[in-house]
């Protein structure tokens, strides 16, 4: 059975050099002072060490779950969330443990130097408690990275929704963001607005940008849909991810009344149609016509 | 189903205002990334975590969100219970019907999430309050 006692007591003796050599290491191999300042990582390293030398010294290193970790455990989870929050690489959040070996295997040579048994006992030691910890450390970083992935996706963005006049008299409204809070009323009424302030005949609402579509939001974009339609304006739904168009139909949500395109491209060719327009590809030599034409005109 | 169904990661939301359906959802998500879900089925799960989140606020007056990832031995998925105190349903049957809706809705909420998710229960008893446990596999 592997026992940490005197490989901790040795640490606790030569704590103050450890972390010295530590963030010596780390200042040149993570080199984000973008992201966190160079007195933070020290400040952090400087935490951490002192919640390793504080587990007991009877605690064994192959019982890495038990609960003598937990502090140091859970403070290296927090360091590496914080890290993914931060935009830290993975590589980089497990450098932060990793770049303590050198530091720790100086003092054990120092101290075992002469006993090459001893000396590689400890080292063995000490290297898979690193490796399990870096482990840990990356296992955090991902469960906080997927945590930020979710957030991104599900942020209540309170982005001001511009409407953009895509042609004469069709307009588009790309949402983006969570469409349950309050702001939804007023980004319909901004729509409407829109309509009538430039007069337009199509209205293309793109929904790429909405995460979630249930009930409440398909509601409140049917009735801006009916609203514009009183005014005069025809919509269409575009952005509709295959995702989203499954969940619609699992609903029971009835779309059929309304123009839907998968893509915002498709839904302005539709537009321009419905405003009597289409778009033609021309061949080369018309081009070169058309050109010379253009030119021509100057 | 296969063997016994073990809870592995379990979380309680609080329901009281409209920012905690927001955040129920983000929450689903991330189980639901760690589940491994396909994207069709993340979708299905955080959107029937919607419903059900936003009828304890709105119809159950608050209450909270319990999720988790479960794990039958075979394959894993998500559950989610929803709770409140609030009045309670006087007829299931009712509610449960599509379009059927007691107050401003599209009445597809609980009938929507039940052809979202493989499992469905609700219990509601009034003056009391209301559970629905929905669960999902992978
Ligand atoms: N937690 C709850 N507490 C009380 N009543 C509820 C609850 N959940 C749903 N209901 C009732 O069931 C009806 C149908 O719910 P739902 O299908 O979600 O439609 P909606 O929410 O649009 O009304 C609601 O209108 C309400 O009367
Ligand atoms: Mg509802």
């Amino acid at each position: 059975m592997v026992i940490m006692k005197t490989l901790l007591q040795t640490l606790q003796d030569n704590g103050d050099r450890i972390v010295a050599d530590w963030t010596h290491s780390l200042r040149s191999a993570t080199q984000r002072k973008d992201l966190l300042s160079e007195r933070d990582l020290e400040s952090q390293a400087a935490d951490l060490f002192k919640a390793i030398v504080k587990v007991p010294a009877e605690t064994k290193i192959s019982e890495f779950g038990s609960p003598a970790w937990r502090p140091v455990k859970d403070l290296v989870a927090t360091l590496s969330v914080s890290r993914a929050n931060l935009g830290f690489s993975p590589t980089e959040t497990a450098l932060f443990v990793l770049s303590i070996k050198p530091a720790i295997f100086g003092t054990i040579r120092q101290e075992w130097g002469s006993d090459p048994d001893r000396l590689f006992s400890e080292i063995t030691v000490a290297d898979s408690f690193i490796d399990k910890l870096s482990l840990h450390s990356t296992e955090s970083y991902i469960g906080g990275r997927d945590r930020v992935i979710a957030r991104q996706q599900e942020d209540m963005l309170e982005l001001s929704t511009p409407v953009v006049t895509l042609w004469d008299g069709i307009v588009a409204l790309p949402l983006i963001g969570t469409l349950d809070s309050a702001r939804t009323q007023v980004v319909m009424e901004t729509l409407l607005q829109a309509i009538v302030d430039t007069n337009s005949r199509v209205a293309i609402i793109d929904i790429t940008g909405v995460p979630t579509v249930d009930t409440l939001v398909a509601q409140h974009l049917l009735k801006t849909i009916t609203a514009a339609r009183l005014m005069g304006a025809e919509c269409i739904l575009s952005g509709i991810r295959p995702q989203i168009a499954q969940t619609i139909v699992h609903l029971g949500i009835d779309l059929q009344q309304i123009a839907t395109k998968a893509k915002l491209a498709d839904a302005f060719r539709l537009a321009l149609e419905q405003t009597g327009r289409r778009v033609t590809r021309i061949d080369g030599a018309q081009a070169a016509q058309a050109a010379k034409a253009a030119k021509a005109a100057l | 189903m296969t063997g016994e169904t073990t809870v592995r990661k379990a979380e309680t939301i609080p329901i009281a205002e409209s920012n905690d359906v927001v955040r129920v959802r983000q929450q689903v998500r991330v189980l639901a990334l760690e589940v491994g879900f396909s994207l069709v089925d993340q979708t299905k799960v955080v959107t029937a975590a919607s419903e059900l989140g936003r009828n304890t606020l709105e119809h159950g007056h608050g209450g909270h969100a319990e999720i988790s990832i479960i794990d039958n031995g075979v394959k894993r998925g998500i559950k989610m219970s929803f709770r409140d105190n609030g009045p309670g349903i006087a007829d299931i049957a009712l509610a449960m019907t599509d379009g059927y809706t007691s107050g401003k809705g599209m009445g597809l909420g609980l009938s929507g999430s039940k052809r979202l998710m493989n499992e469905f229960e609700l219990t509601s008893e009034v003056g009391v309050g209301t559970t629905v446990t929905v669960a999902r596999w992978k």
